[in-house]
């Protein structure tokens, strides 16, 4: 019900949260989304509040809404890898700014996940 | 988008004390309201005045443009914080209670969230707990073809449950064309579907926005808002 962060707005999160099950495989391009009272409430926010995170999508071309029947993933091809690789950026910049502020050194940063991967193999 | 609410200085004396000290709003239609403050803040004087159940001492108000009045009140439905339902009452008799004092009541839909609320017809007031006398509330406030829908307290006292299915109410009552204010002090479990909010205090607005745009701005959720200013009362 309230797992939402308070310092971002929850129609990003929400936004989130859909693309996260597109790039997952948990829905797929073509699939329709739930409706717009539908997911209000199985998530307790506003309708308002879904409503703007449905435009967005629709905005940057995950969705589309077809008329009359409701708002459907795109079917595109570059849909998943775009989102993928959008997705990762974030995860990586949110990663390198907490690494930074832990006062690491670009360099170290590297070498901290060479050895974090590679660290089990050698 | 038509405003559903205009207040303008409305105040409220009982006798030497002063329960709302001025208070101006604009509510607009398909918005949620979140109205929050402390026991004894003002929250029921406010909702009563609009409801039209107490008159104010000065100021003025509108509902859907009709001045406060006969006309107003024909728009407002209101949940008050303590059933108002004789015990003998089954929840059909609290029905046909409610569509003959109302014209715009609705049977089918009261009906329908009854139904939704897993409360059966024949069930006595008497014989009911206090989640499912608080649901039977809503479902018959709700049930009517307002503007306005007044919620005082509608979560006191309603175990984690009974909250969930009055909070899915809350959403599928919900219209683009009339707008709806929850009183309540039980911030955490509602606050993502306030569009809007006010924080009330000594009956006076301390402040009030959209709800995302204080989260934004102050980096905190309404709950975390609502204990930082009324956190040493």
């Amino acid at each position: 019900m309230s797992e939402f962060d308070p310092n971002i707005p929850i129609y990003i999160q929400i936004m989130h949260t859909i693309k996260q099950d597109i790039v997952s495989g948990k829905m797929k391009p073509g699939d329709k989304l739930a409706s717009v009272r539908e997911l209000a409430e199985t998530l307790s926010v506003n309708p308002n509040t879904v409503q703007r995170a449905y435009q967005e999508l629709e905005r940057e071309g995950v969705s589309e809404t077809r008329r009359g029947t409701g708002t459907y993933i795109m079917e595109t091809e570059r849909l998943i890898p775009d989102l993928r690789s959008e997705m990762a950026k974030s995860v990586m910049q949110k990663f390198i700014a907490g690494m930074r502020s832990l006062g690491l050194t670009d360099d170290e940063i590297v070498s901290a996940i060479d050895g974090e991967i590679r660290g089990g193999k050698n | 988008m038509a405003t559903i609410l205009e207040t303008d200085n409305l105040k409220k004396n009982y006798y030497a004390k002063q329960a709302l000290g001025g208070i101006s709003m604009k509510l607009e239609s398909g918005r949620i309201l979140g109205l929050m403050g402390p026991n004894g803040s003002g929250k029921t004087t406010f909702l009563k005045i609009i409801a039209g159940l107490q008159k104010s001492s000065g100021g003025s108000f509108a509902v859907d443009g009709k001045p406060a009045g006969y006309e107003s009140k024909k728009h407002v439905s209101f949940l008050p914080d303590r059933n108002t339902l004789y015990p003998w009452m089954k929840a059909s008799d609290a029905i046909d209670f409610y569509a003959d004092f109302f014209g715009d009541f609705d049977r089918a839909k009261a009906i329908d969230m009854l139904d939704f609320m897993k409360l059966k017809k024949d069930d006595a007031v008497r014989t009911m707990s206090k989640g499912m006398i608080e649901k039977l509330n809503l479902t018959l406030t709700f049930s009517r073809r307002a503007k306005l829908f007044l919620l005082d307290e509608p979560l006191g006292g309603v175990d984690p449950v009974a909250r969930e299915r009055i909070v899915s109410t809350i959403i599928r009552t919900w219209t683009e064309d009339s707008a709806i204010i929850i009183s309540t002090h039980l911030v955490n479990d509602v606050e993502h579907i306030f569009n809007d909010v006010a924080f009330i205090d000594d009956g006076k607005l301390v402040l009030s926005g959209d709800a995302e745009a204080l989260r934004t701005e102050r980096g905190k959720s309404i709950d975390q808002l609502y204990l930082e200013i009324f956190g040493n009362k």
